[in-house]
């Protein structure tokens, strides 16, 4: 359902500021969102001043450092720090993005930190994504198929079919477009999101799967692929430069091709 | 305490099966409209600056009735299945979802029968 405002136990309250140490020159300013489930307070903007002389340069840099020297308390979820794992997902200054191949420098000024938006948050910068997954296994990311394996190789593909794959493989589910798009907001509990959308189609164009008909039905749906509006949030916020937009596109198009074609 | 797991919650129901008539039949009346609205504008144009008697004749060509009439089925037809994605879209209670887009569709078979009938009437008795 659509919600406009905040719940009362979700409004942000001032936090506490963390200065720099005296004699620091090279500062940068650091807001990151704070909410503690033990506490029963209300979640808070913690303002941390970090020196940028002895910090990496990503922004997954500020906040290690924030967690080693300033503050243990902070929580989030970080890997590979390469932009391969999807784990260090959050919103930096209003869009979604992976901390870890983000620079701070590309930024201008202060640096907001917030988990994913409309998602329920466990503790501080970490989402659940119980929910995204449990959408993601729905789609059966696996092949299926009937004919069985050739005895002594693998399932070969033509070099064009492979190419189909291209800008669909490199997704790592790190849910920066689904949050972002305001149809999952309002409909995430039947509206399936761009991220689990295009992994759906990424199984639809593979040619060695043997399912296809199948999958198109599961996806027909008015919500669980309608809700999409070509918003494009999702195109315009993913960290991996990949086009959710497009493959659900297409999808709608396999579909009209099988109704009409 | 949650007993369901998040599969048998995301499952729910299963598909509908649908969906695709309505996204696709939006944009057949979206194309249609474009250039039913160009001729709309000449019609309105007229109506407005020439005696009734004038647009009423213009009105009785064949293919400037065709139009008239393609446009009123294809703009309710349009606008009752985009009103019915807007509501689906921000109202979740089952039940006033049920309502609002009974409503829409309702309202807009009942405005398209009156235009409908307006045109018949207007063309066929002067």
């Amino acid at each position: 359902m659509a919600e406009f405002t905040l719940p009362k136990n979700s409004v942000l309250t001032e936090g506490k500021t963390f200065k720099a140490p005296a004699g620091t020159t090279n500062i940068r300013r650091f807001e990151v969102y704070r909410w503690d489930p033990d506490s029963g307070e209300n979640p808070r903007v913690d303002n941390y001043e970090l020196d940028m002389d002895s910090c990496g340069p990503m922004v997954l840099d500020a906040i290690l450092k924030i967690k080693n020297e300033i503050d243990s308390t902070l929580t989030f979820r970080r890997s590979c720090r390469e932009g391969v794992c999807g784990s260090c997902a959050m919103t930096v200054n209003g869009k979604n993005t992976l901390a870890c191949t983000k620079a701070i420098d590309y930024y201008p000024d202060t640096i907001k930190i917030f988990p994913l938006p409309h998602m329920s948050v466990i503790k501080d910068l970490v989402p659940d994504m119980t929910h995204f997954y449990a959408q993601y296994a729905s789609i059966k990311p696996w092949i299926e198929t009937q004919t069985p394996a050739p005895a002594d190789t693998e399932r070969l593909q033509s070099k064009d079919d492979r190419e189909k794959l291209d800008g669909l493989y490199e997704c790592v589910m790190c849910a920066c477009c689904s949050t972002s798009c305001p149809s999952y907001w309002w409909n995430s509990e039947r509206y399936l999101g761009p991220a689990v959308l295009l992994q759906a189609y990424r199984w639809l164009v593979d040619s060695r799967d043997e399912n296809t008909g199948a999958r198109l039905d599961e996806l027909e749906d008015p919500f669980k692929l309608y809700r999409c509006h070509t918003i494009m949030n999702c195109t315009d916020t993913c960290p991996k430069g990949l086009n959710p937009a497009k493959a659900i596109a297409e999808t709608k198009k396999l579909l009209v091709q099988r109704k009409l074609g | 305490m949650e007993y369901r797991s998040p599969l048998a919650n995301v499952k729910g129901l299963g598909s509908a099966k649908t969906g695709t008539s309505h996204w696709w039949m939006q944009r057949v009346t979206a194309v249609a409209l474009i250039p039913l609205s160009y001729w709309l504008i000449i019609f309105l144009h007229l109506s407005l600056n020439a005696p009734f008697e004038e647009t009423l004749t213009w009105l009785e060509a064949p293919l400037n009735t065709v139009c008239i009439i393609a446009w009123i089925l294809a703009v309710f037809y349009h606008a009752a299945m985009g009103l019915q994605v807007v509501i689906e879209d921000y109202v979740a209670a089952e039940g006033k979802k049920i309502i609002a887009v009974w409503t829409v569709n309702l309202s807009f078979l009942m405005l398209a029968l009156a235009a409908l009938i307006a045109v018949f009437r207007t063309l066929l008795i002067g």
